[in-house]
């Protein structure tokens, strides 16, 4: 069995709530069955106050094994360095100080979710709380650990990013791991499972044929694509919400609101309003992955004067207007 | 009289570090702080108004809609329209949703395995509660889990996903539902009624919500089996009804806006019923690491002063009119007036037993309206007006979240907010003292706990504690 220790620090315990959602079958049972076992998580071991010390020392100093660590939330390095916005509960000392000690002595370590990955939400605004992620602040290389750090098994801290991060992403990467067949090639240039990282959120996307068309949607509720007007970033963002699903069926896209981008390093400022698409001259600046402009607005251009009118009026109503036409000559 | 300091406490959200004063084998004080600070007000500060729809539900990952519709409300009241019907009864079965989700959560994750612990393994209910409940092996997970998770999609059709959705809007929702979704709302909804009419109660829903005085709580449980009844068997064995008593000054503000008035009305109850006046809130900062002096809210500063003598959390204490007031579930029903839960505050008052069965009884009450909520749902009819927002205005919008009283205050000028404050149900429930030195709630409510020799971590200090549900990351935004 591999033993796994979660801790979390300036975050919501959102990665967690979001780990509960595991489903086919329930997180405990995927967990034993990857062969792993918990040696403490905060919102799910029985253990309380000493207990939680005494097993903490004993992995900073070795006595008890520690496979796999994750952390959950940002790390938070103010005021002025001291890390005192975080001191440990019946400890007196700061997170930062544990989470060195104990990557320092583990197998694998775990960014789960982007706040722990690049600094997150919390490093919005001016950053009040020194937030930064584990090896990451930002889009830059360093973060708490340093550009250099490698756990005992050889990796990096694996980024396994997203606000809140997706129990599948976790669950199959600690699988992966678990079997052996996880290594530095599964990591994407930003050290996130490629797993789901190799994937845009657009894939998948429902709205897909309102995309094609530049049906786009003008207010919330409305059916269009939501990239022109209400700030999507799904065909930037990279991750698998459209084809894995959130909750059952569910996606921020069909969820009936933008892709924030919450995979991504600095997603929190995007340096405009989150629900408005910033343009210059009418254009959308950030344009699809791998597209190139003058193309995009060609294509653009052409498939807008293209829309069929069902498209058209459906983008912009919470409900169909147009239905697709019933031909009674059948499909050919 | 020997200090002892108690943490990390888990099993709440968040971090939590008590320190008690105890003496004679009894608490004789108790401090609660919260050893966290991330600066969501000043993040918020300058930023979009609509951008706090992204950043507030981050505060919290298990209050996150509860936040948001906060958010949306505080947006909403710059315009003054309510959302359309279909607005209103998707955000309540939104938020409902979380809502139970959360107490079911509380009730079999973060509560009950304390029960499970070596220390009862000579009373009569203890094979049974550990069977059923240890933490992370317990047989009742197999079936909670599952059932946690498909009544969660009920978010992956209405809110994209959770937590952190930005479905809810100022004007309504975002995400419109069709005929198809509506009847797999209605039909997950009727799975998640079949799971705690066999799991959780034994019993039909609408049973368990007409328990109208404790004399029929009593009659009802004589050969019963589920959950409910063994939770029963085991605060009548260790007297949960008289641990862990606060204030019995209760605040609420009201749940489940819809079409027809509000699910539970807002109100305060100190013996008897008061209409809310959120006037009345001020912030002490006496005992936290924040400069500054008491303020209401719509005037609120957050300063961290992390060297300030005398401070030992990061909480503010919220109180109204000055005085400690306790929310959540117990609150809300004791202010709706909901007579089992009347009659326990007026008995022996709020306490361990009554704060987890005001939550159990909000499962039985709810999961009913949601029922009606969802069939009361209209495609083809509007879910969200669209209002352009003022560039100047203040506003407050106030909600329940499953923890209870949930606010933020919002200021906006030249279209940026230029302040926003929040008070979260744990701030109030947790709060240190004030500058009068009067402990908040929990700190009141372990007064007197039992401490057996030789614990290091009290239990009952930890019945106390995981009573109130505590959501630390919601407390220290």
């Amino acid at each position: 069995m591999l033993n796994l220790l979660w801790l979390q620090s300036g975050g919501c315990g959102g990665c967690t709530l979001s780990l509960l959602n595991a489903e086919q079958p329930h997180l405990y049972l995927r967990l034993e069955q990857a062969g792993i076992r918990l040696l403490w998580h905060p919102s799910l071991s029985v253990e309380t106050g000493a207990a939680v010390v005494d097993l903490l020392s004993a992995c900073t100093e070795g006595r008890e094994r520690l496979d796999i660590l994750c952390v959950e939330g940002s790390l938070l390095t103010g005021p002025r360095g001291t890390g005192r916005f975080h001191l440990l509960a019946g400890t007196g000392r700061p997170m930062t100080e544990w989470v060195r000690e104990l990557a320092a002595r583990a197998h694998q370590v775990l960014a789960i979710g982007t706040c722990a990955a690049f600094g997150g939400i919390t490093a919005a605004g001016g950053n009040p709380a020194g937030a930064t992620g584990l090896q990451y602040d930002g889009d830059v290389q360093g973060g708490l650990l340093g550009p250099g750090f490698r756990a005992g098994a050889g990796l990096p801290v694996i980024n396994v990013a997203g606000c809140p991060t997706h129990p599948g992403w976790v669950l199959d990467t600690l699988l992966a791991l678990a079997l052996a067949r996880f290594t530095a090639a599964d990591l994407d240039s930003l050290n996130r499972p490629r797993l789901y990282a190799d994937h845009l959120v657009h894939h998948g996307c429902p709205r897909n044929e309102f995309y094609e068309f530049k049906a786009s949607a003008e207010k919330p509720s409305d059916q269009g694509c939501l990239m022109e007007h209400l700030g999507c970033k799904g065909t930037q963002a990279h991750a698998d919400c459209n084809t894995r699903l959130w909750n059952g069926t569910g996606s921020c896209l069909r969820g009936g609101y933008a892709c924030v981008s919450c995979t991504e390093p600095r997603f929190e400022e995007p340096g405009h309003p989150f629900a408005e698409t910033p343009k210059i001259a009418g254009i959308p600046i950030g344009l699809p992955s791998d597209m190139p402009k003058a193309w995009f607005v060609a294509l653009a251009a052409l498939s807008k004067s293209a829309t069929p009118k069902r498209v058209r009026e459906n983008a912009v109503a919470d409900h169909n207007r147009v239905t697709p036409a019933v031909r009674r000559t059948g499909l050919k | 009289m020997t200090q002892r300091i108690v943490g990390p406490f888990n099993r709440v959200e968040g971090d939590l570090e008590v320190s008690l004063d105890i003496a004679d084998g009894r608490v004789g004080a108790a401090r609660v702080s919260s050893p966290l600070f991330r600066g969501f007000e000043e993040i918020l500060t300058g930023k979009a108004p609509t951008d706090a729809l992204v950043i507030v539900p981050r505060i919290c990952g298990i209050c996150s809609t509860s936040q948001s519709s906060a958010a949306a409300m505080a947006l909403r009241r710059l315009t003054a329209r309510e959302p359309p019907p279909n607005g209103q009864l998707a955000i309540c079965l939104i938020t409902a949703c979380e809502n139970l989700a959360d107490h079911l959560t509380h009730f079999y994750l973060f509560f009950m395995p304390d029960f499970a612990r070596p220390i009862y393994q000579a009373r009569p209910w203890f094979a049974q509660t550990q069977a059923r409940f240890q933490a992370v092996s317990g047989a009742a997970l197999n079936e909670v889990l599952p059932a946690r998770t498909e009544f969660l999609h009920l978010m992956g059709l209405m809110a994209g996903k959770w937590p952190h959705t930005l479905s809810i809007q100022p004007g309504g929702t975002a995400r419109p539902l069709g005929q198809a979704e509506v009847l797999h709302i209605i039909s997950l909804l009727r799975a998640f009624r079949r799971f705690l009419e066999r799991q959780t109660f034994g019993d039909a829903l609408e049973g368990i919500a007409e328990l109208a005085s404790l004399e029929a709580l009593q009659r009802w449980r004589a050969g019963r089996s589920g959950d409910l009844a063994l939770f029963l068997d085991i605060a009548q064995d260790l007297g949960l009804e008289r641990l862990g008593r606060a204030t019995d000054r209760f605040i609420s503000y009201g749940a489940y806006r819809t079409p027809d008035g509000d699910l539970f009305p807002s109100g305060v109850w100190d013996g008897v019923p008061h209409a809310l006046d959120s006037q009345l809130i001020s912030e002490d900062v006496s005992h936290a690491w924040l400069g500054g002096d008491t303020r209401a809210p719509a005037h609120g500063l957050t300063r961290p002063a992390p060297e300030k003598p005398g401070a030992y959390t990061w909480c503010k204490a919220p109180r109204y009119g000055g005085r400690v007031m306790e929310t959540g579930a117990l609150a809300r029903q004791t202010v709706a007036g909901h007579p089992l839960v009347r009659e326990l505050v007026t008995t022996a008052g709020g306490s361990v037993l009554a704060r987890v069965l005001a939550r159990l009884l909000e499962l039985a009450i709810v999961v009913p309206a949601m029922e009606r909520w969802a069939q009361a749902l209209r495609p083809g009819e509007p879910w969200c007006h669209q209002d352009p927002l003022p560039a100047e205005g203040a506003s407050v919008g106030l909600v329940e979240a499953a923890r209870g009283a949930l606010g933020h205050w919002l200021t906006v000028h030249q279209g940026r907010i230029a302040a926003y404050q929040i008070i979260a149900p744990t701030t109030w429930n947790f709060s240190p003292r004030d500058q009068a030195g009067t402990p908040g709630s929990l700190e009141q409510a372990l007064v007197g706990a039992a401490v057996s020799d030789g614990e290091d971590t009290p239990v009952t200090v930890q019945h106390i504690v995981r009573s109130f549900d505590p959501c630390m990351v919601c407390t220290v935004h």
